[in-house]
């Protein structure tokens, strides 16, 4: 009887189809949804987007930050000046930001990667606030008011406004598979596996031969930049900034934070789950305003303390599954048969 | 001279970030646990003597006696409930579950006295100063500033001195074998997070005296005192008073340059610390 | 022939899935001094550790004081009168020398057992009452913690491997001090690679072999022979 190593598995080569049909059906939006509901799936596009870069981050390298509005911030923020500016086209102006972020990421890190655990967190917090003074200080862009993308800047994306609706709209869908794609790309590398050596015990990986500190920082810069172009995205759609909206804790650590802890924190199937599960939830108790958030809360907190790995972790534990082929598996040939 | 008078005002200041501080330090120095709902937590005690002022008529000081207790029992409550459960090896749990709390609270707060801000009357002492060299000093950072050293002399006796601050050290030593002393360590930490609270009590009351306070100011007040232990270096409450000292002097010198520099001056600051020194000034653990 | 004060009844003992003691059964009469002896990983520390509610079993496996305590915690085991000297020392770094011999009395326990009488039987530490406790040297440290135990005025005292890591010399002064700790009758079991050591001084052994009670018997009616045998797990 002979074994093979496999990556794959029934559940994940089915979650593929079903997944490719999704989309080809979800690219299609523009021409079968309404104006509000394209809206909120680009909405749910982007919230998916960030809480898989801050899955990566917390789940994978362990770096949890409460400060990832910086980047969200600052994504936004070089939209509008590079827009109003230097004259670009607001995707150009976009993916730019999402440079710019990466490089302002490198000394950051070096910075506050000094401390350590939940003192990295509120280091993360402090940045924030120091990217949201900044940018409430730039008078030219708003000072604490903020401002509006200009009207030409606004049609230079197309010229009809269903035009521009369906652009943001597969601009946000777009982002959402790309991160999705590289993220589970990258987990499947040989950095990911480092990194989830690194996750698992930080002592036995650096015991062979894995530069953690390096390893950590990769991760930062990459979704730093990645968030920043998430950003850039989410006031593309908005079309107005401010230093309060863009870097807002509820809207961009708080709410993904829930979507990642509730889904299921360290795997790819959670943050996908738990963006699910959070719009259900806001559009069931979006009305009652701070009770709602109070209630997202409570659910976090016994999440944590019943059900630490998330909805999918208790579904996972069920039933064994597993969508997105990460783990190695060995296959016998009289496996294969019942199979 | 102005600058002299900049510098003083900022000491005092650092009296009050201090005390913010205060509960921070202690609670990681016993259980190795930062509480993301710290700040809340002060907004919450500077709420409670709002309504245990208008209630009862009493001036905020008198308050306080009642504040104090109160907080103190919902620390030890909180602890034993809900906190002891996340603590471990594994650093999400307590800093998600706090997190959560954060989220809690600010919005329990919302929902029972709205966005409006708020300020509690503690009559003449506001406004009241004294000359202290060629300087005019106002009594009530005066008294803070008094009363975060007093406060701080109070903790480290009680750590140093007596058989609870025993149990707090040894706990946190080794809880397996401070069990075998017959201390109870989910008793012990549910002091310890009584005691930070009752000290944030303080903190939230003369908030609540100094500035109008709204739901959403806790996470300001946590940054605070976070900078403070930073700065001043984890482990050493004396620290704590250094650096709550030196982020008040640097928001207040910031603000003397331009008013809309303040917060920003004392984060300069405190990243300025973490580049040259990240240990702290006056580190006893390490991070 | 009274009760025993400790008796242990089919004690399983599990580290997770690792199940390291299996049926221990053990009758400890007060006043006694008994000595487990056994090579490494046989379950000696495990057994201690048990007694003194650090592992948590079934109440019923062990009875103390005709209570069952084996399902209490550590603290409560503490409050009852058992004390232990851990393996390895582990005294407080954050405490004084002085400090962790008070701490030994946190359970306000009544008995002959005091600050003063402790400095009586270990001068050396009244000296060096105020350092850091982790700066005496192995044989001071192991002074400390054998005080810091007496304080707590146990009536069962547990000592895990004293002699560890400790110069000949010191191992001497520490047993020659065993008669006066153990003499006003309180009950001892000492855990021991120094056989020979761990002999002298208690009245009856067992040997632990895998987790399991290989030997039982009174010091003077057994042979070297014996002892090999049931270490070992040989066969004769």
């Amino acid at each position: 009887m002979s074994a093979r190593i496999v990556r794959t598995s029934r559940s994940a080569q089915v979650a593929m189809v079903i997944a490719a049909f999704g989309l080809i059906v979800l690219a299609a939006a523009p021409w079968w949804a309404g104006r509000a509901d394209l809206r909120l799936l680009g909405e749910i596009y982007l919230y998916l987007s960030l809480a898989m870069l801050w899955n990566l981050m917390a789940g994978y390298a362990g770096l949890v930050s409460v400060g990832q509005q910086a980047y969200v911030g600052f994504g936004g923020y070089l939209l509008f000046a590079l827009t109003m500016f230097a004259g670009l086209h607001p995707i150009v102006a976009i993916l730019a930001g999402g440079v710019l972020a990466g490089l302002l990421s490198v000394p950051v890190a070096v910075l506050i990667f000094r401390l350590k655990g939940a003192y990295f967190a509120i280091g993360t917090w402090v940045m924030a606030e120091v990217f949201r003074l900044s940018f409430a200080q730039a008078s030219s862009l708003g000072g604490g008011s903020g401002s509006s993308l200009p009207v030409d800047v606004v049609k230079s994306l197309a010229d009809s406004r269903s035009g521009r609706e369906a652009l943001s709209y597969w601009l946000a869908l777009g982002a959402a598979v790309t991160v999705i794609v590289c993220v589970y790309l990258f987990l499947r590398s040989n950095r990911g596996l480092a990194l989830t050596a690194i996750r698992d015990s930080e002592v036995a990986a650096a015991g062979l031969g894995i530069n953690i500190w390096r390893t950590k920082l990769e991760v930062y810069v990459v979704t730093s930049a990645f968030t920043a172009i998430i950003g850039g995205l989410i006031f593309l759609q908005k079309l107005r900034i401010s230093p309060d909206a863009a870097f807002s804790v509820n809207d961009w650590t708080a709410f993904v934070i829930f979507i990642v802890v509730i889904g299921g924190i360290g795997t790819l199937e959670g943050p996908i789950i738990g963006t699910i599960l959070f719009f259900l939830l806001r559009e069931t108790l979006a009305d009652l305003g701070t009770v709602y958030l109070i209630v997202l809360g409570l659910v976090a907190i016994v999440i944590m303390l019943k059900a630490p790995k998330g909805v999918w972790g208790l579904i996972r534990s069920r039933f064994d599954l597993e969508l997105f082929p990460l783990s190695y598996r060995v296959r016998t040939d009289a496996a294969d048969k019942g199979r | 001279m102005d600058w002299i008078s900049a510098i003083v005002q900022g000491t005092l200041l650092g009296g009050l970030y201090a005390l913010f501080a205060a509960g921070l330090s202690l609670i990681f120095g016993v259980m190795r646990l930062v509480n993301i709902a710290h700040g809340d937590l002060i907004v919450l005690a500077a709420y409670m003597g709002l309504s245990t002022t208008v209630m009862l008529g009493i001036h905020p000081f008198v308050a306080l006696l009642i504040v104090m207790p109160v907080m103190a029992g919902i620390g030890y409550v909180l602890q034993r409930g809900i906190l002891n459960r996340t603590l471990g090896d594994d650093i999400l749990p307590p800093l998600l579950v706090t997190f959560g709390l954060s989220v809690i609270l600010q919005n329990a707060l919302l929902e029972a006295y709205s966005a409006d801000p708020q300020k509690m009357n503690a009559g003449v002492i506001e406004t009241a100063s004294v000359p202290v060299g060629g300087l005019t000093l106002g009594v009530l950072p005066l008294l803070t500033f008094g009363i975060a050293v007093a406060v701080i002399a109070g903790l480290q006796f009680i750590f140093y001195r007596t058989s609870l601050g025993r149990a707090f050290r040894a706990t946190s030593d080794n809880s397996d074998i401070a069990q075998l002393m017959g201390l109870n360590k989910t008793h012990v930490f549910g002091m310890a997070m009584a005691l930070a609270l009752a000290v944030t009590a303080i903190a939230g009351i003369l908030l609540g005296i100094r500035t109008s306070f709204d739901p959403s100011v806790g996470g300001a007040r946590l940054i605070f005192g976070f900078e403070a232990v930073i700065i001043g270096g984890l482990g050493n409450l004396w620290g704590t008073l250094a650096g709550g000292v030196i982020l008040g002097v640097a928001q207040t010198i910031g603000a003397k340059i331009d008013p809309g520099w303040q917060l920003l001056a004392g984060h300069i600051a405190f990243l300025v610390v973490l580049a040259i020194r990240p240990q702290g000034l006056f580190p006893r653990v390490s991070h | 022939m009274p009760d025993p004060v400790l008796s242990l009844r089919s004690l399983d003992a599990h580290y997770g899935d690792f199940q390291a003691l299996f049926g221990i059964d053990m009758d400890i009469s007060e006043g006694e001094v008994v000595a487990i002896i056994g090579a490494n990983g046989a379950g000696k520390t495990t057994l201690l550790r048990s007694i003194a509610g650090l592992l948590k079993n079934e109440a019923a496996q062990v009875t103390y004081q005709g209570g069952s305590i084996g399902a209490l915690r550590a603290d409560q085991v503490a409050h009852k009168g058992i004390a232990l000297v851990p393996e390895g020392r582990q005294l407080f770094p954050s405490l004084s020398v002085e400090e962790n011999l008070l701490i030994g009395a946190q359970t306000g326990r009544a008995g002959p057992w005091s600050l003063d009488k402790v400095y009586t039987l270990f001068p050396i530490l009244k000296e060096r009452k105020d350092q850091a406790s982790t700066t005496l040297s192995g044989g001071q440290q192991q002074m400390v913690a054998i005080g810091r135990a007496l304080m707590a005025n146990p009536d069962l005292i547990l000592f895990d491997e004293i002699s560890l890591g400790l110069a000949p010399v010191i191992i001497k002064s520490i047993y020659d001090a065993l008669p006066s700790i153990v003499g006003d009758g309180m009950t001892a079991m000492i855990v021991e690679q120094d056989i020979s050591k761990a002999m002298s001084v208690s009245s009856r052994v067992y040997c632990l072999q895998e987790g399991r009670v290989s030997l039982t018997g009174a010091t003077n009616t057994i042979s070297r022979d014996d002892i090999t045998r049931a270490y070992f797990g040989v066969e004769a």
